[in-house]
């Protein structure tokens, strides 16, 4: 998939954070100096303010029925201060000067003793603009949330009279934030993210499946109303639930598996996408600590990780500590070449900052994330791909998957697959989870496809409690051996 | 003057805020409302290789409000406690309410059934803790799993976590309540070995008064303990064998029990035992009890999340299903009556036999003991089971090596007929109390 054209920025986001975020508490540079002068205790290496204004809404159709709508406003401040391995991080829910002030004090009580280090001037960090401004909330009025919710549902029942059931939901987010560092750092992002779902329960005889599908991305509601969006989001959920109603007991054993493009890039995030964040190889605890420059994939794998790509929804203009996200090479053609890091990490690493600091929000210290994690495109063709299998499993659909980064131990876990034999696609067989070796699972990739997708946009990653919105993406891939975890031994 | 950011907010002040929501919302045309307030204050303290690696303060508000407008529902929240939070978010339950569908199952609890004079089950314990006192403990908790082993080459370090907190909940009944609580925590992750035999695992403490969390040192100590024994661990061959969900992950399987069971799921139709109230779906010695009000206790609550007063309950007798896992809409979709299970079950225990888990790994002979699951493959539509695992293999009654990269299959139906026992290593950290659980064969899936 190619990189979509840069969203035309129509407001600039330093004005629009500082109008939103600072002026109504009438917090000036004077009263940011003595914030700072409180979070720059003797020790204290660097300090960060992340202030933060978001507004959620969720809108969810259950068979015909409104069922639900909520909004939800959170605003606050997030003060931290990093003395060396130390981080202390306090957060106040009210944008105002004493408020923040108690923060600061409470952050930097982490520091004992050291140098003095002065506030820098602050000056704008210009980012790019990956995706407008736009409001996501008042993009569409309520009748046209409701009326979209309801386009989907009709479009699922249309497929068959075995969809039973169908829930439609309909989720956006505004967000605008503003770090400032004692660097000097200022910078801004007003981050829209919009996404809509579609489940459906298929009965037949005495089965029951299910099936669900969504997509969205950094942009406003406009882009889901597109003729035909929303529809395929919602046949492409039926499809599967229909599919299932035919699957059959899974294989349990070791086996060759072909994953389809696109959302099964989830084996990307799990088996090496975690054990490469900043954190964990500084502290030595990934099973790739200490492995730049070795080969931990087959020449045919070379995995980015891409927070700059336009409108995705693990995409950031700039990261959450304020730096440009980029594009960074984690595995080029099987050799490990980068962490993601973010500052803290970077700085006691001797590496440099990728953008991939990340956190939930305001009330949640940043850490290493990912943001667009994906393998590029190979050389094969998917059907010869398919072909080259004797017996195996093509699983083309997932939920989600988890990972051990210190063992190296993930799992994965599919929704949609079918048994492969004699090179050709048989019936479909019943969701199983996978279970392979992250150091090892990708030397054992024998062919890629040339077919790269990413995910749709629906990707929620957890670690240490805070939830992030990302991104994966890969071509058709054959693993020549994992652990398939049916029932049918 | 003491630090405002160390106080939570009067239960007087919750009270105020709740009748202004609960006021606003009629003036709005609201036909009935309910609001839950609440306010955390909090303090986490990690150490890494004997320093401070994290010191957190944590100090979170958040209200939310739910106004109906006959059958028509609407909800905002924030992040705040305030007149003006409050008068925000009224406005934007009652918008919402206008778009929402007129559905006969939304509302209020019944009013008869919102707690009276609710009892005090001593759940605030607040943890007088300097931050340079957790700090220290974090450091004795970490340094006891360091010294406990040679092998203990790393950690992610230990943790020594405090939490208060103030509930409101009130609704157009005339309902008002607040509860006040308590948790704190220790805990510590362990790195055994290096390079690719690396391994880690964890312990943990948690209890609302402090006096009864385990000793820091025990918490690393036991730590170590686990990160070494998974040391050399590897994969199994494919076959059936029994399985033994060790106490910490048994609580899951029950978990599964509850989802499967819980209104949302139901009617929906959702459930692969949509329709098994009544019906054997254990073997015929399994009792399952909701016990509410143990004093103390981390599942323990005088009202649920809709004001609904709660009371011990039945949920299994005899291996039969005896009701659902019910909030108020839910029930009415269903023709039933709410159970008090609005945000969840409180201290559902399982009943347990004699065996110890040594007891389980003799009587189980040989099989996988698992410790700890991955990932989330369980259909509760079709009742399909498979996760990721690591554990112990037992032959001849006893623990012969660890195991990782496994998966385990199965029907949820099947594993919870074929239940064998259930021992009386019953872990209390959480909302569902069990022991260690045999089951009968599952398909184990290795290389």
């Amino acid at each position: 998939m190619s990189r979509d054209e840069a969203a035309t920025v129509t407001t600039d986001p330093i004005r629009d954070a500082e109008a939103q975020l600072l002026a109504p508490a009438a917090l000036d540079e004077a009263g940011l100096d003595q914030v700072f002068s409180r979070l720059l205790r003797p020790g204290v290496d660097f300090a960060d303010l992340y202030f933060q204004a978001a507004r959620r809404e969720v809108w969810v159709l259950e068979d015909g029925i409104v069922r639900e709508g909520s909004y939800s406003v959170d605003r606050g401040v997030g003060a931290r201060a990093v003395a060396g391995e130390r981080t202390g991080f306090a957060y106040c829910d009210e944008i105002e000067l004493p408020a923040l002030l108690g923060a600061a004090s409470a952050a930097s009580a982490v520091a004992r003793s050291g140098a003095s280090r002065g506030l820098e001037a602050f000056r704008g960090k210009p980012g790019h603009a990956l995706y407008g401004g736009d409001d996501p909330l008042a993009s569409l009025d309520a009748d046209s949330k409701v009326a979209l919710l309801r386009r989907a549902e009709a479009a699922a029942r249309d497929v068959d009279p075995r969809i039973e059931r169908v829930v439609a939901s309909l989720a956006g987010v505004h967000d605008t934030v503003l770090v400032a560092d004692s660097e000097g750092g200022w910078a801004a992002d007003v981050r829209p993210l919009v996404r809509l779902n579609v489940s459906v329960l298929a009965a037949a005889s005495e089965r029951r499946e299910s099936g669900s599908s969504g997509g969205g991305g950094r942009y406003t509601y406009e882009r889901l109303v597109a003729p035909g969006q929303v529809e395929a989001y919602a046949r492409e959920a039926a499809r599967q639930a229909l599919v299932n109603l035919e699957a059959e007991e899974a294989p349990a054993g070791n086996l060759p598996v072909v994953l389809g493009p696109g959302w099964p890039g989830v084996l990307l995030h799990e088996a090496v996408g975690h054990g490469l964040e900043g954190d964990f190889n500084r502290k030595g605890t990934s099973a790739f600590s200490g492995r730049i420059g070795e080969r931990v994939a087959s020449p045919l794998c070379t995995v980015v990780d891409d927070g700059a790509m336009a409108e995705r929804r693990g995409s950031l203009s700039i990261d959450d500590e304020g730096h440009p996200t980029q594009r960074n090479t984690l595995i080029e053609a099987g050799v490990l070449t980068g962490y993601m890091q973010d500052r803290q990490n970077a700085g006691l690493m001797g590496a440099a900052r990728t953008g991939n600091a990340r956190r939930e929000s305001y009330a949640h210290p940043p850490m290493p994330r990912m943001t667009n994690t994906y393998m590029l495109a190979g050389p094969h063709e998917p059907e010869e791909i398919v072909a080259s299998v004797d017996r195996g499993l093509y699983a083309v659909h997932f939920g989600g998957g988890q990972v051990d980064t210190t063992s190296g131990k993930f799992v994965f876990s599919a929704s949609e697959a079918y048994w492969i034999e004699n090179g050709r696609i048989q019936h479909p067989v019943k969701g199983a989870t996978l279970t392979g070796n992250g150091p090892d699972v990708l030397t054992r990739v024998d062919m890629v496809g040339n077919d790269l997708e990413l995910d749709t946009g629906v990707g929620v990653c957890g670690k240490e409690g805070q939830s992030v919105p990302v991104g994966v993406g890969q071509p058709t891939l054959k693993v020549d051996g994992i652990t398939v975890g049916g029932t049918q031994a | 003057m003491s630090d405002p950011r160390n106080e939570l907010p009067a239960a007087e002040e919750l009270e105020r805020l709740v009748a202004l929501a609960l006021d606003d919302a009629r003036g709005r045309g609201a036909t009935a409302a309910e609001a839950a307030f609440s306010s955390d204050l909090g303090l986490s303290a990690n150490v890494r290789k004997g320093d401070i690696d994290t010191l957190e303060h944590h100090r979170g508000r958040d209200l939310g409000v739910t106004v109906y407008m006959g059958g028509c529902k609407g909800s905002a929240s924030a992040g705040a406690l305030s007149e003006a939070a409050v008068r925000d978010a009224v406005r934007a339950a009652c918008d919402i309410a206008r778009y929402t569908s007129d559905d006969p199952a939304n509302g209020l609890a019944p009013a008869e059934r919102m707690v009276q004079d609710p009892p005090d089950l001593d759940l605030d314990h607040p943890w007088q803790l300097s931050a340079d006192e957790a700090v220290e403990l974090a450091r004795e908790c970490e340094a006891a799993a360091v010294e406990a082993d040679a092998r203990i080459e790393n950690t992610e370090g230990a943790g020594v976590g405090v939490h208060r907190g103030l509930y409101a909940y009130g609704n157009t009944h005339g309902l008002f309540a607040v509860l006040p609580e308590s948790h704190h925590s220790i805990h510590c992750v362990a790195v055994a070995g290096h390079g690719e035999a690396m391994q880690r695992d964890y312990h943990y403490t948690v209890a609302r008064d402090p006096a009864a969390l385990e000793a820091a040192r025990a918490v690393g100590r036991q730590a170590a303990e686990h990160a070494v024994a998974r040391l050399g661990a590897a994969s199994l061959g494919t076959e059936r064998v029994p399985v033994l969900f060790q106490a910490p992950v048994a609580k899951g399987l029950i978990g599964h029990l509850v989802s499967a069971v819980s209104g949302s799921a139901l009617y929906r139709e959702a459930s692969f035992l949509a329709g098994s109230a009544g019906r054997q779906i254990f073997p015929d010695w399994v009792q399952m009890v909701e016990r509410p009000h143990i004093p103390r206790a981390l599942g323990s609550a005088a009202f649920d999340a809709e004001g609904v007063a709660t009371a011990d309950a039945a949920l299994v007798e005899g291996g039969v299903l005896q009701r659902y896992v019910l909030d108020s809409y839910s029930a009415r979709r269903l023709g039933l009556a709410t159970t008090a299970n609005a945000g969840g079950v409180h201290n559902l225990e399982v009943a347990h036999g004699s065996d110890d888990l040594d007891g389980l790994i003799r009587r189980m002979g040989r099989g996988l003991i698992v410790t700890e699951l991955m990932g989330q493959g369980v259909n509760l539509v079709t009742g399909d089971y498979s996760r990721g695992a690591a554990g112990f293999w037992v032959e001849d009654g006893a623990i012969v090596r660890p195991v990782q990269e496994v998966t385990i299959a199965g029907h949820l139906g099947d594993i919870f007929a074929g239940i064998q026992a259930v021992g009386s290593d019953v872990d209390r950290r959480g909302g569902i109390r069990t022991g260690s659980i045999l089951t009968a064969e599952m398909t184990v899936a290795g290389q």
